[in-house]
């Protein structure tokens, strides 16, 4: 070092001038994405959190429009005004109305808010009240969004496109099926996540694709592009200012060729099997893309094929907002994008931003990987019968995680440990082991969610590699690698007794739980032994630039070298276990209540440490807790993180099923679990233990048994007397819960559903028929008990708490009936020595009360709840885990602020042919909250935002079951007072005019035509009301429920559904639908109390 | 692999017969042990992937994600063991289009995980091969991170790559303190080109229609036009400089680093670049003189160790980063333009803008570290490029650097793009 004169001085991070050009705005209005759906998650919290900070350190006013209350970005004190309102072009231009915004942001917020952004726009309202468009201009959605002209601007620009024709009506399909031949993919304009998009190999499939893509695409549009299946597909996250500085944040390489959607992909970050010299093409043409469609400042995601025999390359997409992908990439390096697209939004330049994780260089740089991140999605087939798990160009996945690794082995062996699927590695399923050759083959060719699994039983079978290649088009290389962990798993079970070898496979990824299937033995034997062999797990930071500089966040995830980064312990710390990967029954609720929890741990003096391994979520943001540990939710990583840290206890009652799953091994681990013990939780998940506490108390529950055996089961469905509801033990989301009619019925759901969980018991309970179901949640410190609300659901029991409609206050409840449910509450919270949440589920039947079931953890309808009264339940929850008692946090029951309707969202537009029919399953993916001085507003709310469009007149058609005929005459005599004109099957109408009420007699589909279906496609039908009882196999008015979803009619499938739409109708049509921030619905609770005290 | 020998593998369902070892993952398969230690004692534990014994040279880190093969036949890495941090390297092989001169230059090479089989439709070999062939240790399995955050704290340091094993611990740690760095050497005569040579290979056709950045997609009209004559001073100079500049329409010739001042003058060049380069800036005093005496009479162009060269040569002094700047994504601000450009950098020395004379300005900062990125003495036609504008590897914000020097030297100025030369 010696010609080093005077070393150092000479450095010093520059200032940037500080730009003059910054937009001149004063309020801005930030949109959400709104409910969960599959191909717009919880990506948008992250993103909308983010967002609405960055905006709001610059001194704006910040006003944020979403229907969705399981966010974070909805918590009142993020934004200045939020307003749980639908996320539609009248209520957004209302809000922009009366806040006086001089600016509307719709790049966070997924393809609902850039759809509502450019109907504000094009109807003018935008120029109207002055709002200026931050971050992209319409003229450049418009450039992205619309294939034609975005193909057109590319070619312009000289970047390759496919051979494509767009369609807009049935004549010109042939024309453009002769320019651009087979195999073509069909893709709808305008539609989410790739919906309706089709591939197609021949004339006779796209005869038929073509006539459902029309349909899929709200403009009727569909473009027909060539096929360039099996192509490598590659996406880049860039970012641009307004100085036309253009970073790259991310590559991504997808393991899955072309062909799978992006979303149903396995991924790798960064990009691996490109030369410098390739990579570089696809950095140049990603910028030159977000030049001429015009995307000025703030982030998009390009994505890109390319032929792995040549290397010829095209464009193949950009979205011009952030997306699930910019999720992926700022959590892949550290690079918070949504935060960095609002300041660009606001003219700032990229070198005048900090970098966030440094806190020493700017943002203007791209971020260097030093380790490989590789995402899988989660999929939810199981849930839907009869659906193909085949894989296109749809998307399909409800979830993903993400893992972190010193090499793809290592990422890869991670995030399989992460999804919770059951499987611990690379080791077939038994329905996968069980494939015949060929059927193994079919596996590898066709993308399915199984194909990962497939592959390592062909490497067991002694496939060759080049076949592999040749039937999974995967690239070569991650074949190899994938392989050589499955030939690895026969050296580590022959060398069993070495602990070098165990120390290697460490290394390499394997996990303890793994390593035990492979060598024999238990879990925590291997942990003994590979810990003894040296093999420690240490953790390193993610920190955006591979060493280069020193990082400040500590954003950490776990490997096997030699350098241990996590900072110090200056604090006690407690460590929250996050919920995994979003899925149908454990979705963003959870998320939301993991990250109130870190609030919690906050306001009692402790360092909030998260564990969780979903991309998507706010809770793995960097700076959403102290310390973030991106690490898969494992015994194995759960004990390593606890003793890194040297924490004082787990939190598992925010994480959903997760962590409980973990709450036992963990105690008998030595580790504190906070809050309720792990014991009270297994309590209550024990169905004779729970029974019994309910007889002590003297509590009512349906009739119930446990049984093992399909003999057990029908002994017990004659004893307890049919409808039955049956459930395996020990489930979330009701998965295989069914209502069970008969005998063969038993059987047959024992067949489909049992053999899924052979390990645990099936409950058998007495159905309460037409009985009304309760959600309470209530806070306990052990000691006193508060109520936080108590949620009527409007379908009757029978139907899945999670897709049941609900509201807050309940509507119907008689008061003594509503006093004995709070007591119940209180006296179970006590009983099962609650310290936290609990959820109780109740069933009201003449004015009895059942207990269904309780859950001593957070719930679901937490956050709903927590919106509804005001009340940060699960922070208080966490600080009363913490020790602190209620009478010191000055808790009391909930009281709502309004009337609040909580409404789920369904993913039947992404599963063709399943019977949009809810039941004790969950199926939905998401909720919306309405809130109101009524409960035909908050209902009418809640609707608009589910994307329901009520319609204010027209024809309403009834089909009943005959258990609901009884009140059918009260029902149409509703509508009839609305003036809808009455229609209706022969049956119902038979009985309506039997009470006087007339009624037309529409053909159902089986009765010849013109029948119900072509009714609606004509436009003659405006609601359907379509009720079903019995099983699957009985259930008629598939054709009728699938025909209204096709064709853009709202319908009901329950009679209580039905009275409460009526209601919302009467509403709509007084007027228009007042809406009120959530801050002053709040005041209205707390002026309340303080009237009160 | 005797101790693998395998069973009847029934207990995990594989058929009978032996394990291909081809398949295993190499940790698993017995690796060998490497060592690196460095001049301050310490001492890292990896495995080696080839049976050469040992090399010594300065530890430096590079951060890029691609580009290996460019980086491993840069000259500018001679006298230096390279530790890449990106956590694969290998994937992609090697091939004819991606050297950046005629062999490998790093003196030992430190990777996390090196891939034997290469997938990637332009491979014609894999890169251990290519290396081996040469006698250079390549070393994997090290933690490179912690590697790197040690050379953070304490500067790139020498060191002694041992591959072979024959050597004790001991022994290696003080071969590493013998070890030369490069502070106070001239590398430049032993990778530069002993007698001048025309160059006429454009840039890599594969880029054409990926939107035409930085204006390397046209080379003009060659057909009719030779160009203007650049003579390009070989200090150890990367192919992609000179395809860059044949890319921008130039007639290019390299000359051996230590050509005169009067011989270049002597074949009448519309302008001179002076090429990047291993070594410590401070010792390449005779290159330095040279530029001294072609300021003012032919427009020059100097890139990174001809950057600093020209900074000495204009009365700057240099002096040695606390760790260099190697990598992929280096913010370069222009100071005249406020435009931000992501780099490409490779050095260990920069020019200390506190003692740049009269006349000369700082025309580029890193906006990581403030450092120098580039420097003009206008009334002189000189200018230097700290970064490597060229790419290859990296990103390609700063190419119109070459089609702006062949403006100024085409005597064109001012923005009369495309006139011909006089």
């Amino acid at each position: 070092m010696s010609a080093s004169s005077d070393r150092g001085s000479p450095l010093s991070p520059p200032r940037s001038p500080l730009s003059l050009g910054r937009v001149g705005v004063r309020c801005v209005c930030v949109l959400g994405a709104g409910p969960i759906r599959i191909g717009q998650a919880c990506e948008f919290d992250y993103s909308g959190v983010q967002g609405v900070q960055a905006l709001r350190e610059e001194g704006l006013r910040v006003v944020l429009v979403n229907s969705n209350p399981a966010t974070i970005m909805t918590d009142p004190e993020r934004a200045d005004a939020t307003y749980i309102e639908p996320v539609t072009a009248d209520v957004v231009a209302a809000i922009l109305e009366s806040e006086k915004c001089d600016a509307l942001l719709p790049t966070l917020g997924g393809q609902t808010a850039l759809n509502v952004a450019v109907e504000l726009a094009e109807r003018g309202v935008l120029d109207r009240l002055g709002v200026k468009l931050l971050g992209a201009s319409v003229e450049a959605i418009r450039t992205a969004e619309d294939r034609e002209r975005f193909r057109e601007a590319m070619r312009r620009a000289g970047v390759p496109v496919l051979p494509s024709v767009t369609v807009a009506s049935l004549a010109k399909a042939d024309e453009a099926a002769a320019v651009v031949g087979f195999p073509a993919i069909l893709r709808p304009s305008f539609t989410l996540g790739g919906t309706g998009a089709a591939m197609v190999y021949n004339r006779d499939e796209y005869a038929v694709a073509i006539r459902q893509a029309l349909a899929a695409s709200p403009v009727s549009e569909v473009l027909v592009e060539r096929s360039v299946e099996g192509w490598k597909e590659y996406e880049l996250e860039v970012m641009r200012d307004r100085a036309d500085t253009v970073v790259i944040v991310c590559s991504i390489e997808n393991l899955d060729a072309m062909g799978v959607h992006t979303g149903d992909s396995i991924t790798v970050a960064p990009a691996l099997t490109l030369t410098d010299k390739e990579y570089q093409v696809l950095r140049d043409a990603a910028a030159t893309c977000l030049r001429t469609v015009g995307v000025e400042t703030g982030g998009a995601n390009v994505q890109f094929g390319v032929d792995p025999a040549t290397g010829e390359w095209v464009i193949i997409e950009m979205n011009p907002r952030v997306s699930r992908s910019s999720a992926l990439a700022s959590k892949a390096t550290g690079f918070p994008i949504a935060r960095i697209a609002a300041k660009l939004a606001l003219g700032y330049r990229l070198d005048e931003l900090e970098n966030a994780i440094t806190r020493s260089t700017p943002t203007s740089f791209e971020p260097a990987l030093d380790y490989v991140v590789v995402k899988i999605p989660r999929f939810a087939f199981e849930k839907f019968a009869g659906v193909a798990d085949t894989l296109g160009t749809s998307m399909k996945s409800v979830g993903e995680v993400m893992a972190i690794g010193a090499g793809f082995e290592e990422a890869l062996l991670k995030a399989v440990r992460s999804l919770e699927s059951g499987r611990v590695g690379l080791g077939a399923p038994p329905h996968v082991a069980a494939l015949d050759d060929e059927g193994l083959g079919e596996r590898l060719r066709i993308a399915n969610p199984d194909r990962l699994w497939a592959f390592a039983e062909a490497v067991r079978r002694g496939w060759e590699l080049p076949r592999l290649a040749r039937e999974t088009r995967w690239d070569p290389w991650f074949v190899h690698r994938i392989a050589s962990l499955v030939v690895a798993e026969r050296v580590l079970a022959e060398g069993r007794d070495d602990g070098a070898l165990l120390a290697a496979a460490k290394r390499l990824g394997f996990g303890d739980a793994d390593l035990a299937r492979i060598v024999g033995g238990e879990e925590a034997e291997v942990r003994a032994r590979r810990t003894a062999a040296g093999a420690v797990r240490r953790y390193r930071k993610v920190d955006t630039c591979a060493g280069e500089f020193a990082a400040a966040t500590p954003y950490l995830y776990g490997s096997f070298g030699t350098l241990d980064e996590a900072p110090p312990r200056v604090r006690p710390a407690v460590v929250i276990l996050g919920s995994g990967p979003v899925r149908i029954g454990q979705g963003i609720e959870f998320d939301a209540c993991c990250v109130h929890a870190v609030a919690g741990l906050r306001a009692q003096g402790r360092d909030a440490v998260m564990v969780n391994c979903n991309p998507e979520t706010v809770s793995t943001d960097w700076d959403a807790a102290d310390r973030l540990y991106f690490e898969p939710l494992t015994m194995e990583e759960v004990l390593d993180v606890v003793a890194r840290e040297e924490a004082e206890g787990v939190m598992v009652q925010f994480g959903g099923q997760t962590p409980l799953k973990l709450a036992r091994g963990l105690a008998a681990a030595g580790v504190r679990v906070l809050g309720t013990s792990p014991d009270a939780i297994h309590l209550a998940e024990d169905r004779e233990r729970f029974a019994e506490v309910l007889g002590r108390l003297g509590l009512r529950q349906a009739p119930g048994e446990t049984v093992f055996s399909i003999d057990e089961a029908r002994a017990a469905g004659s004893r307890l007397g049919f409808p039955v509801l049956v459930r395996p033990s020990y489930v979330l989301g009701g998965r295989g819960m069914e209502v069970v009619f008969g005998e063969s019925e038993l059987a047959s759901y024992w067949r489909r559903e049992v053999v899924a969980t052979p390990e645990h018991p099936v409950l058998i309970d007495r159905f309460l028929e037409r009985a009304v179901e309760i959600d309470v949640d209530a806070l306990s410190d052990g000691h006193d008990v508060v109520i936080c609300g108590v949620l009527e659901h409007i379908e009757e029991a029978g139907i899945h708490s999670g897709d049941s409609s609900c509201v807050l206050p309940s509507v119907s409840l008689a008061l003594e009936v509503s006093a004995e449910v709070r007591r119940i509450a209180r006296l179970l919270a006590r009983e099962l020595g609650v310290v936290g949440l609990i959820n109780v589920q109740l069933a009201v039947r003449d004015g009895v009360v059942y207990v269904l079931e309780a859950n001593p953890r957070a719930s679901r309808t937490v956050p709903f709840i927590s919106k509804a009264t005001g009340v940060p339940w699960a922070s208080l929850a966490a600080q009363v885990s913490c020790g602190a008692t209620l009478k010191e946090l000055g808790v009391h029951d909930g009281v709502p602020a309004g009337v609040a309707v909580k409404m789920p969202v369904f993913p039947w537009d992404r599963f063709p042919g399943v019977d949009p029919l809810t039941g004790p399953e969950m199926l939905s993916t998401g909720e919306v909250m309405g809130l109101a001085d009524s409960f035909g507003e908050a209902f009418a709310k809640a609707a608009l935002g589910a994307g329901l469009k009520l319609p204010l007149a027209g024809a309403v058609f009834l089909s009943l079951a005959d258990t609901d005929k009884s009140r059918a005459a009260a029902l149409a005599a509703r509508f009839e007072e609305l003036g809808f004109e009455l229609l209706g099957t022969a049956g119902t109408v038979a009985t309506l005019s039997a009470a006087g009420i007339h009624a037309g007699v529409v053909r159902k589909v089986s009765e010849g035509r013109p029948h119900v279906v072509d009714r609606m496609v004509n436009g003659e039908i405006q609601l359907v009301i379509n009720t079903a009882t019995g099983s699957r196999a009985h259930r008629d008015g598939i054709a009728i429920r699938r025909g209204a979803l096709e064709h853009g009619v709202p319908y009901v499938a329950t009679v209580p559904g039905a009275f409460a739409t009526a209601e919302a109708i009467a509403a709509l049509r007084r007027g228009q639908l007042s809406v009120r921030p959530l801050q002053r619905w709040h005041e209205r609770v707390r002026i309340g109390q303080s009237f009160k005290s | 692999m005797s101790r693998h020998a395998v069973g009847n593998g029934a207990r995990v369902g594989y058929p009978a017969g032996p394990v291909d070892s081809s398949l295993l993952p190499p940790i698993l398969a017995g690796p060998r042990r490497a060592r690196l230690a460095l001049s301050d004692g310490t001492l890292l534990h990896g495995f080696a992937a080839v049976r050469a014994a040992w090399a010594d040279g300065e530890v430096v880190f590079n951060t890029s994600m691609t580009g290996y093969q460019e980086m491993l036949t840069d000259p500018s890495y001679h006298g230096q063991i390279l530790v890449l941090t990106t956590p694969h390297v290998g994937i992609v092989g090697v091939n004819r289009d991606d050297q950046e001169s005629g062999r490998a230059w790093v003196r030992g090479l430190i990777v996390p995980d090196l891939s034997t089989a290469p997938s990637n439709w332009r491979s014609e070999g894999g890169v251990l091969e290519r290396l081996a062939a040469q006698g250079v240790p390549v070393a994997w399995g090290f933690d490179t991170r912690a590697l790197v955050l040690h050379l953070r704290e304490h500067g790139a340091l020498p060191g002694v790559l041992d591959c072979g094993g024959a050597l004790s611990d001991g022994e290696l740690v003080e071969r590493a303190r013998a070890a030369r760095g490069t502070d106070g050497c001239d590398l430049t005569g032993e990778v530069g080109c002993t007698a001048p040579e025309g160059w006429s290979e454009g840039p890599w056709p594969g880029w054409a229609g990926s939107g035409g950045v930085g204006g390397w997609s046209d080379p003009g009209p060659r057909a009719t036009d030779p160009g203007p004559r650049i003579l390009v001073v070989d200090c150890g100079v990367k192919r992609s400089i000179l395809r860059r500049l044949v890319g921008a329409g130039a007639d290019v010739s390299v000359v051996p680093p230590r050509t005169a001042a009067a011989d270049i003058l002597g074949v009448e060049p519309a302008g001179v670049v002076v090429s990047n380069g291993p070594g410590d800036p401070a010792a390449v005093a005779q290159v330095a003189e040279t530029m001294r005496e072609l300021l003012g009479r032919v427009p020059l162009l100097g890139i990174c160790l001809g950057h600093q060269l020209l900074g000495r040569a204009l009365g700057a002094t240099t002096f040695k980063l606390p760790f260099g700047h190697h990598g992929g994504n280096h913010p370069v601000r222009d100071e005249a333009t406020g435009a931000v450009w992501i780099t490409s950098q490779n050095h260990n020395y920069a020019v200390d803008p506190r003692t740049l004379p009269a006349g000369a300005r700082v025309t580029m900062t890193n906006l990581t570290d403030g450092s120098v990125e580039g420097i003009a003495a206008d009334e002189l036609g000189a200018e230097g490029i700290q970064f490597h504008p060229e790419a290859g590897p990296g990103p390609h914000d700063a190419l119109s650097v070459f089609s702006r020097f062949l403006e100024r030297c085409r005597g064109e100025g001012r923005g009369k793009r495309g006139e011909k030369d006089p």
